[in-house]
């Protein structure tokens, strides 16, 4: 009934459990089912098993990820340890028209919106720029630069306002994915004021993993991030970003708010970084290990797991598939990224200008006969 | 499709060009699966394990822990099909490595964001072409005694009138403790690059097969980390700024009274109270007095840059070698604060944490040469400063006292400056006025 009690007070910006913040919470770290009084979820046991499915895999992809830029074959990974209910939790939540603009590490997002996992690897592995077509999938491209989607979210958002696409049960909706560290720019701010001015259908969903990059979430605010929302006049909510349930319940309220017209939302997933911010990040430089342990208690694949076997929902075949299957995919995923093409490198000149243009063509003839000149070259 | 694999040092963090193994976590012969943590190795970034990109026996492991290893060297070698018998004579296949470590050799040895250095690219050879020229070669058994390259400390350039380099890139330069008169810009107009500046720090990355060689009665030491840059520090100080040292011996037992009565006091117990304290309290007192000594030379702006504050350093010997960390705006700060300061100071730079910014801003530093026993030194100028105090061993000496000899806490000042900037009027009184505080603090501390 504690937990009950401190989900209840989710407006209050008071901690009333020792520095424990307060959050809707469905679903406690030791796998305890809470009700709260605002946001509930109806999942059937087989909708519990696919979530768990879901977490389960995002992990083992991105640490099959991991282990290839370790081996030199990503240049570059941003890895999703620990937050992988927030990702998965805010993905199913939302619906095939809805459009998603994502940080560069949604890839438990990209997982839950169908897509095949292999999609932002050419961009990791450096073989292309992120070569998806956002519409086809409804899911922007990686954004690398912090917090710039979020202006393309707001005007996405009103774009849609704007095609009559909003103001029922079926409208459209549009969510912003950015991180505490990208709460600081100015973009996001800017893409808040306006998302407010116009009443757009967006939600705002910021997952707190503590640390932009190195620097600690309390050195950039005051008051807890999702009050920030007030300010600019439309509703903050912090969720635990580490359970899947409470993630689902309130993005679903926020995206069914959007899609009705009745305006932004901002949502506050407080969660952890278990990995670097980056394979080329050290966090041990910069926070303690004490820390870690104290989240690795909360994790959120554990307590899905807990109430999974509570309930008898899940026994020791169902886990062994489930683990199997992600490996599977895993060893799928390293097959396919090892044998992704290199790009011609002439294939630079070709996506400058959407019609080409006479100059880039002289350019890339060019550049075609320098390639020539070089011992064995095919081009 | 070979069984016998290679698998080569990748960059483990966008632009890095080498990593230190820190230590193997499979040896040779040792079944190894896919993913299975093998090495562990230290960039500049981290220490990162590196999982196993293969499935089989591991048949060699081209280095010994401590070594650095450049980006692109076969480390470790595997049969992945180890069932299969005899192994044919077929070659060895290395795998297509990341694009990065296949432009290794190209590289400048420094971090990403600035590209690859212009105007170079005179090689037109075709990626996976040449080999990488890696330190070893990685037939032959593992690397025993491979003569590690001496490396002598970068030469002198004279210092040219007018260097060329961007603000930022001064700035870094001045951090990293470089000196721009001693590179070859390679930047427009032979203005030096954040490159030179990485590439001068790096230099001693070089000395690869790092590691401690001893044949026939000697004993080879590669130059590199705070060795190599404490020597090329004091070479570029020793060359630069001409030094003049002047010594002066006083009578302490009054200054060691006086600390013995603070530590007396309840509210003092728990303070480490020890002599350097007050020479640092003389220290900050006299360069109020005599702000033209807390300054530096600034040879590209062809002005003398006079500080109002001062960022006292204080040498410490450490297991690292000798580090300077400074106290920050020391000038400011009482007796207490000072005491305070330093055992944090002592501390950090014991447990090795001692950060960049601790080492980097100093104005004005003393070497505490006495606590080994010695009677004084010249000390040589940390580059940017203008004047370095030595602080000998106090010792009970016979001393002439109000018309008597008698036994007295007697101690000798080494005060070496560079002559630039501070002429030997000023040195001199600036010592004097230092050694006066230490034989007197009280009264000094009234009447100045």
């Amino acid at each position: 009934m504690a937990e009950k009690a401190k989900a209840k007070a989710k407006t209050g910006s008071r901690s009333k459990t020792g520095g424990q913040p307060e959050y809707v919470q469905l679903l406690t770290p030791e796998g305890d089912r809470v009700e709260h009084p605002e946001y509930s979820v109806s999942f059937t046991d087989d909708e519990l098993r696919s979530l768990y499915r879901d977490l389960v895999t995002v992990r083992r992809l991105d640490a099959e990820a991991t282990a290839l830029q370790r081996q030199g074959e990503l240049g570059l990974w941003a890895g999703l340890l620990g937050q992988e209910a927030a990702q998965v939790g805010a993905g199913r939540a939302l619906r095939p028209q809805d459009m998603a603009f994502p940080t560069y590490r949604e890839h438990g997002v990209l997982y839950t919106r169908g897509i095949d996992p292999i999609m932002p690897f050419g961009l990791f592995r450096g073989v292309d720029q992120g070569a998806w077509d956002p519409n086809e999938f409804k899911f922007n491209m990686y954004t690398i630069v912090i917090g710039a989607q979020t202006l393309h979210a707001a005007g996405y958002a009103m774009g849609i306002q704007n095609d009559g696409a909003v103001g029922d049960d079926n409208g459209e909706a549009v969510i912003a994915f950015f991180g505490d560290g990208a709460s600081s720019q100015g973009d996001v701010n800017e893409s808040m004021v306006f998302a407010a001015a116009y009443n757009s259908p967006i939600v705002f969903f910021c997952q707190n993993n503590q640390y932009a990059i190195s620097e600690p979430v309390a050195r950039q605010t005051r008051v807890p991030l999702y009050q920030r929302a007030q300010g600019f006049g439309f509703p903050g909510i912090r969720v635990d970003g580490n359970d899947v349930l409470a993630v689902y319940a309130v993005t679903k309220a926020a995206m069914d708010n959007a899609r009705r017209g009745n305006g932004p939302t901002m949502i506050e997933a407080y969660t952890y970084r278990m990995a670097p911010h980056t394979t080329s990040d050290d966090p041990t430089r910069y926070r303690q290990s004490a820390e870690v342990e104290e989240w690795k208690a909360k994790d959120p694949i554990a307590r899905l797991g807990a109430y999974l076997n509570n309930q008898g929902l899940a026994d020791e075949t169902f886990l062994a598939d489930v683990e199997k299957q992600a490996g599977v995919e895993a060893v799928s995923l390293r097959e396919r990224v090892l044998s992704l093409p290199n790009p011609a490198p002439e294939s630079m000149f070709d996506h400058v200008y959407a019609g080409g243009s006479h100059h880039l063509d002289a350019q890339r003839a060019e550049f075609v006969a320098y390639e020539a000149t070089f011992e064995g070259g095919a081009h | 499709m070979s069984r016998i694999k290679q698998f080569k040092l990748p960059d483990l963090g966008e632009g890095l060009t080498e990593g230190e193994i820190l230590q193997w976590l499979v040896k040779v012969g040792d079944h190894v699966e896919l993913n299975q943590p093998i090495v562990e190795v230290e960039t500049a970034k981290a220490a990162v394990e590196i999982p196993s990109p293969y499935i089989g026996v591991v048949t060699k492991l081209f280095f010994e822990p401590n070594t650095t290893v450049e980006v692109g060297a076969p480390i470790i070698e595997y049969d992945t099909d180890p069932t299969a018998g005899e192994l044919p004579a077929s070659p060895v296949e290395t795998p297509a490595a990341a694009p990065a470590s296949a432009e290794a050799p190209k590289r400048e040895a420094n971090l990403v964001g600035y590209g690859p250095r212009q105007g170079t690219a005179t090689r037109r050879a075709r990626k996976g072409g040449a080999p990488a020229p890696v330190v070893a070669a990685p037939a032959p058994a593992p690397v025993v005694a491979a003569p590690a390259p001496v490396v002598v400390a970068e030469p002198v350039a004279p210092v040219a009138a007018h260097v060329l380099a961007k603000p930022p890139v001064r700035k870094l330069a001045k951090d990293l403790g470089v000196s721009l008169a001693g590179l070859v810009g390679t930047g427009p107009q032979g203005s030096i690059t954040r490159e030179d500046v990485h590439a001068a720090v790096a230099a001693p990355a070089a000395a690869a097969p790092v590691r401690v060689v001893t044949t026939g009665g000697e004993t080879r030491i590669p130059i590199k980390g705070v060795r190599k840059l404490t020597a090329a520090n004091m070479v570029q100080s020793a060359f630069t700024a001409p030094h003049v040292t002047e010594f002066l011996t006083i009578d302490v037992t009054r200054g060691v009274k006086a600390l013995d009565r603070l530590k007396a006091k309840r509210e003092w117990r728990d303070v480490r109270i020890s002599p350097l304290l007050l020479v640092m309290k003389a220290a900050t007192a006299a360069l109020k007095r005599h702000p033209m000594v807390n300054s530096s030379w600034d040879e590209a702006a062809q002005e003398i840059v006079v500080k109002d504050y001062v960022n006292l350093g204080i040498a410490a010997a450490t297991p690292r070698g000798l580090i300077v960390p400074n106290i920050k705006d020391a000038g400011s700060l009482s007796f207490r604060e000072l005491a305070d300061a330093l055992t944090t100071l002592v501390g950090t730079a014991r447990d090795g944490k001692t950060s960049p910014a601790d080492m980097t801003g100093g104005t004005f530093t003393i070497t505490n040469v006495g606590v080994y026993g010695v009677d004084t030194g010249t000390p040589i100028l940390p580059p940017g400063e203008s004047a370095i105090l030595a602080f000998g061993a106090i010792r009970e000496q016979a001393w002439v006292h109000k018309g008597k000899v008698k036994p007295r806490q007697v101690t000798t000042l080494g005060l070496s400056f560079d002559h630039r900037i501070i002429d030997g009027e000023l040195g001199s009184k600036f010592l004097a006025d230092i050694g006066a505080f230490l034989e007197d603090p009280e009264t000094a501390l009234l009447g100045w």
